[in-house]
Parts: structure tokens; C-alpha cells; sequence
């Protein structure tokens, strides 16, 4: 197309005419450059908001989980920590979960007509606004689960995971509702990535003889591995930096715990909780907080881009 | 010949039934829950509602007797969206406009291509906090400090992503044939542009940015510390300039009050706000399957 656009670009045309397109053409190309600049406007901004907390406290911030703005004395351990936790955790149930669906609706165990159904609802899910979530999770889900973690708590309590009394709000609920929101992106991505697979892999297992999960297992998962893994990685971005149903459930306490039974706290929950009120070196300490959410979160994507890039169009 | 037949006791057959059956469970662990949800929040909070919410102020937390409506919180929402969809729907189509018509696959727009993948994939507090730091705590905006405006700048980060993903894949399907015509009767780029390869993707770019609009009217995080929260009626134009409510804050806000009347305000906006954009959702998933129809015919 290129090569035959060039034919037409050097032809005389009205003054007036010619300008016009100049002029659409560069704005286009500023428009497009928003993107960039609000990007690294993002990233400049929070690294130099942080600079204070930074040149102050050091690396020092990510391992201490003192949060004191008495004293002024900030680490944000606890929060690092509990984002790091309940995202994992979360992956942990949702993958086996989500790609265990997504198998379903891509084999022919029900009619098709079931299958699609289900699988856009599983993507209407996904448009749930988290703060709904937040609401029932609130109301629904934890006074349904409170016996759940008493009965954890009484039998596996020498576990140092659910060693406090469980009282309400607690990091396990934040994973379950973590669980909820990620479902539909694993599913979703999970069922894309095993319909890609081309059909003659499918036949040729079949062919020498495999089993339908046979073929599952050595044929179609391992071919669509690196679409299932980007997916997993982006739902990854996503729970770390969610917000509003983790900070709803999660209780908000910067005690440091081992146990998911007892309140915890992640960094965006951090930012969402103490943001309006802050002042002074809290302000800065926030937004170091936010930097390194920032930067958690791009690896996270970056990595998942790559991934897609290098392991896409294999087949 | 006897192996000719399905043997229930073959180890392959007992593996497979046992797999079959692992994927149904796993399928029902996650679709009943989901299931369990949207009808909870559908029942529970239509019946809440009335007449009035539509029209009242909500009461400040503390009055357990009446909690009163949600108006200004729905108000708050559309303008602030529409706030949102003003900078992020021309923006993005023109830099959707500039990566699919222009770009010729450079490092400037591979550059941009992943910046908007990056983009998209910012923890949508961070944008709550750029947008602080940028125009709530320098009060840049006339000297006003939380404002529906900065909530809706901050919305537009979020939308962006979208809107450019969009436009750009619905370019690009528009088939060379097309531009090739149009540039062959001697149109320029821009009418080729303007006058047929956009309004003959017109339908999918819509699509996807209505979807895109449909989110961020649900968003929370970014408004917290931009918008803030307002109990007080919208009355004029000034009011862009003050903290306004929007429906996901206040669902944010009610939720964590001890009063029952403020809780079941919350389920209310709840319902409006989850009816709203999965209806949004439904329907333009019925009009894309049904150009899809009648494409294929």
C-alpha cells in the first residue's frame, strides 16, 4: 500500500487543499503523541512528587511497615507486601479456575448455543464496576464466609496464614473478591488463545489416537500457552492495581500480619484511604507508594507484551 | 475385537471422565457465584427504588430516618463522563487516525502502539493521583481545588487507551480497495479520511467506544481524591468548578457508613449504575453480532 500511496503524494494539488491535509496529518500525528507524553507525564510526576520521601527514607520504605505521621516516620512494607499476597493468592485460584472454564466452553461438551452464552457472560462480568463488587462483597460475601474462616481458624490455625481470630474484614476476603474480578479476564483470554489453536493439531492427536484430554493436555494447552500466560500476566496487572473492592473488604490496617484472617492493606487501598486527608511528608511518602505501584504494574505489563510479541503467530 | 468397543474401564476413558467432569465443576465454581451476583445486586437494589431518588438530595450520613436520592450523584455522573468523553473520544480518534492512515509500522508508531498498551494496562488510582498532583493540589484550574473537571480529565486518561485501541483496529479493516478508489478519483488523504474510511468504520469505533465510555462511568479510584463528593444539587456551570458527586463514589461513600437508609442508597445506585452499562454492553453486543450477520450473508 505504501508503494502506491508514494505515486500520489508528490501530484500538484490546490494550495488551500494541500495545506488542509498537512495541517489533518500533523494533528493526527499530535494527537497520537498524546499518549506518550501523558504517559511519561505520569511517570515524571509521581517520581518527582516522591523525591522527598525517596531521598529521605531510601529503599529503607519498601522493608519497614512503620506508617506514622506523628512521628514521620513512613515504610510501606505492609502495603507492598499485601499487594503482592492477595495478587498472587488470587491468580493461584483463578487460574486452574478460569482456564478450567475456558476448556469447557472451547470443547463440545454442551451445545454451542450454551457455550456462547456463557462465555459473554462471563465477559458481561467483566464491566461490573469494582465498587459494586466492593458493595457485595461488603454485605454478601463476608457474612457468608464468617463461618468459613472461624472453622479455618479452629483447625488450621497453626498455620502462621490463619493465625488471628477472624473479626470481620480481612485479606482473604480481598482475594476472594480479587477472584471474582479476574475470572472473566483469565476465561476470556484463556478461550481466545485455545480457539486459536489451528483444528488440524486437534485432529492429528486425535488421529494417533489420543484421548480428548490427552490431547487437552499435550496438544492444545501447550499450543496456547503464551496467549494463556499474557492473559494471566495482564489479569496480574490488574489485581494489583485494583482499588476500590480491595480497599473496601481488605479492613485498611497497617499492622503487619502473616495471617490473611486478620485486616491488611495494599498500596492502591493505602492510596485510596489516605490521600484526601494527607499533608506534608505524608503526601510525598503517598506518592512513593504510588511510584513503586506504578512501576510494579508496568514490568508486570511490559513483560506480558513481550510475551505476547514473542510467542504470538507460532502457528 | 474386543478392544473395537468403548471400555468404561480403560485408565484413558476413568482419566477422561474424571478431567471431563474437574472442567463442569470448575466451570460451575466460576459462573454460579457470578450468576449469584448479578441477580443479588439486580433484586436488591431495584427494590429500592422510587420516585423520589431520582429527584432528592441525599441527607448527610447520620439522619437514620430518610436518606433522600441520588440526583446529584446521577447528574455528576454524566457530566463528569461527558467531561471525560469530550478529551478522550477527539484525541484518541485522531491518534487512532494517525497510527492506522499515516504510520508505516516506524519505531515512532510501534512506540506509540505499546504506549497505549501501557497505558491501558496503569493501575487506575495512578491516574487519580497524576491528575491530583497536576491540577487538584496546584489548583490550575482558576484556583479551584476538587473539581468535576479534574475528575473527568482524570476519567479521560482511562478512556484514552480505548478509544485509540479502537479507532485503530477499525481502520485497519477497512479494505485498501476503498482508499485506493478515493485516492484514485483524486480525493486527498483527509476526505479519503474523513469521507470514507472513517464513516465505513464508523460502527465499530462507536461500539467500542461507547463500551469504553460504559467503563468509565463505573470507575471509582480516579475521582476519590479529584472529584471528591457532593451532597448538593448541580446548578449551573460554575458548579464543573466544586466538588461534584458522581454514582460510583457515592456507592463508595455509603457503603462504608454504619446506617442502614445510606446503605440501601448505595445498593440503589448500585442497580442504576450495573443496569445502565450492562444494558450499554448487551446491546452493543447484539448490534456487532448482527453486522456480523449480515456481513456474512
Amino acid at each position: 500500500m505504501e508503494e502506491k500511496l508514494t505515486l500520489f503524494k508528490n501530484r500538484k494539488r490546490f494550495g488551500i487543499e494541500k495545506n488542509i491535509d498537512i495541517i489533518f496529518k500533523n494533528t493526527a500525528l499530535v494527537l497520537s503523541s498524546f499518549v506518550a507524553i501523558i504517559l511519561l507525564g505520569i511517570i515524571l510526576v509521581v517520581f518527582f512528587q516522591s523525591f522527598e520521601s525517596f531521598s529521605r527514607y531510601g529503599l529503607k520504605f519498601l522493608v519497614t511497615s512503620e506508617w506514622n505521621p506523628v512521628k514521620d516516620e513512613y515504610g510501606a512494607f505492609t502495603a507492598i507486601y499485601g499487594t503482592l499476597v492477595t495478587s498472587f493468592l488470587s491468580l493461584l485460584i483463578t487460574i486452574p479456575l478460569g482456564v478450567g472454564t475456558a476448556i469447557f466452553i472451547t470443547e463440545d461438551f454442551v451445545p454451542k448455543v450454551v457455550r456462547e452464552i456463557i462465555g459473554s457472560f462471563v465477559e458481561l462480568l467483566a464491566a461490573i464496576p469494582s465498587v459494586v463488587l466492593g458493595l457485595w462483597a461488603i454485605f454478601v460475601m463476608e457474612p457468608f464466609f464468617r463461618a468459613f474462616f472461624v472453622f479455618l481458624h479452629n483447625f488450621f490455625g497453626w498455620i502462621p496464614f490463619f493465625s488471628t481470630e477472624p473479626t470481620g474484614r480481612n485479606s482473604f476476603l480481598a482475594i476472594l473478591i480479587l477472584v471474582v474480578m479476574l475470572l472473566p479476564i483469565v476465561t476470556s483470554i484463556a478461550r481466545d488463545s485455545l480457539n486459536q489453536v489451528p483444528k488440524k493439531l486437534r485432529n492429528a492427536a486425535y488421529g494417533i489416537g489420543a484421548s480428548r484430554w490427552k490431547t487437552i493436555f499435550s496438544v492444545i494447552l501447550p499450543a496456547a500457552l503464551s496467549g494463556i500466560m499474557a492473559g494471566v500476566l495482564l489479569a496480574l496487572g490488574r489485581a494489583m492495581g485494583e482499588t476500590m473492592a480491595v480497599t473496601m473488604i481488605i479492613g485498611n490496617s497497617n499492622a503487619f500480619s502473616w495471617s490473611l484472617l486478620s485486616p491488611g492493606y495494599t498500596i492502591s487501598s493505602m492510596l485510596a484511604n489516605q490521600f484526601g486527608e494527607a499533608d506534608g511528608s505524608q503526601v510525598s511518602s503517598l506518592f512513593y507508594a504510588a511510584f513503586v505501584l506504578m512501576i510494579l504494574s508496568l514490568v508486570v505489563n511490559i513483560f506480558a507484551q513481550w510475551l505476547v510479541k514473542k510467542f504470538s503467530l507460532k502457528y | 475385537m474386543n478392544s473395537l468397543y468403548y471400555q468404561k474401564r480403560l485408565s484413558r476413558n476413568i482419566g477422561d471422565k474424571f478431567f471431563t467432569s474437574l472442567s463442569v465443576i470448575c466451570a460451575l465454581i466460576a459462573i454460579l457465584p457470578l450468576i449469584f451476583l448479578v441477580t443479588y445486586i439486580l433484586i436488591k437494589g431495584g427494590s429500592q427504588i422510587t420516585p423520589e431518588l431520582f429527584t432528592l438530595e441525599p441527607n448527610p450520613p447520620g439522619d437514620d430516618l430518610d436518606a433522600g436520592g441520588i440526583n446529584p450523584a446521577l447528574i455528576g455522573t454524566l457530566i463528569i463522563t461527558t467531561i471525560a468523553s469530550i478529551i478522550a473520544i477527539p484525541v484518541g480518534v485522531g491518534g487512532g487516525i494517525y497510527l492506522a492512515e499515516y504510520s508505516k509500522g516506524g519505531p515512532f508508531s510501534r512506540f506509540i502502539r505499546f504506549g497505549v498498551n501501557v497505558l491501558a494496562g496503569v493501575p487506575s488510582i495512578i491516574a487519580g493521583v497524576f491528575i491530583y498532583a497536576l491540577i487538584v493540589s496546584t489548583k490550575i484550574l482558576f484556583g479551584s481545588m476538587y473539581s468535576g473537571l479534574a475528575g473527568g480529565m482524570a476519567l479521560s486518561i482511562l478512556m484514552l487507551p480505548t478509544v485509540i485501541k479502537t479507532t485503530d483496529e477499525g481502520l485497519k479493516l477497512v479494505p485498501n480497495e476503498l482508499r485506493y478508489a478515493s485516492l484514485g478519483v483524486g480525493a486527498s488523504m483527509y476526505t479519503t479520511i474523513l469521507k470514507v474510511t472513517l464513516p465505513s468504520s464508523f460502527r465499530s469505533i462507536a461500539t467500542g467506544v461507547v463500551l469504553g465510555i460504559a467503563r468509565a462511568a463505573g470507575e471509582t479510584a480516579p475521582l476519590i481524591f479529584t472529584a471528591l463528593f457532593s451532597y448538593y444539587y448541580i446548578t449551573g456551570f460554575g458548579d464543573l468548578f466544586y466538588e461534584m458527586g458522581s454514582l460510583a463514589v457515592l456507592i463508595y461513600n455509603f457503603a462504608l457508613e454504619p446506617y442502614d437508609a445510606q446503605n440501601k442508597l448505595a445498593w440503589a445506585a448500585s442497580f442504576i449504575l450495573v443496569l445502565s452499562i450492562l444494558s450499554v454492553n448487551i446491546f452493543s453486543r447484539i448490534l456487532a453480532a448482527l453486522t456480523e450477520k449480515t456481513k456474512r450473508v
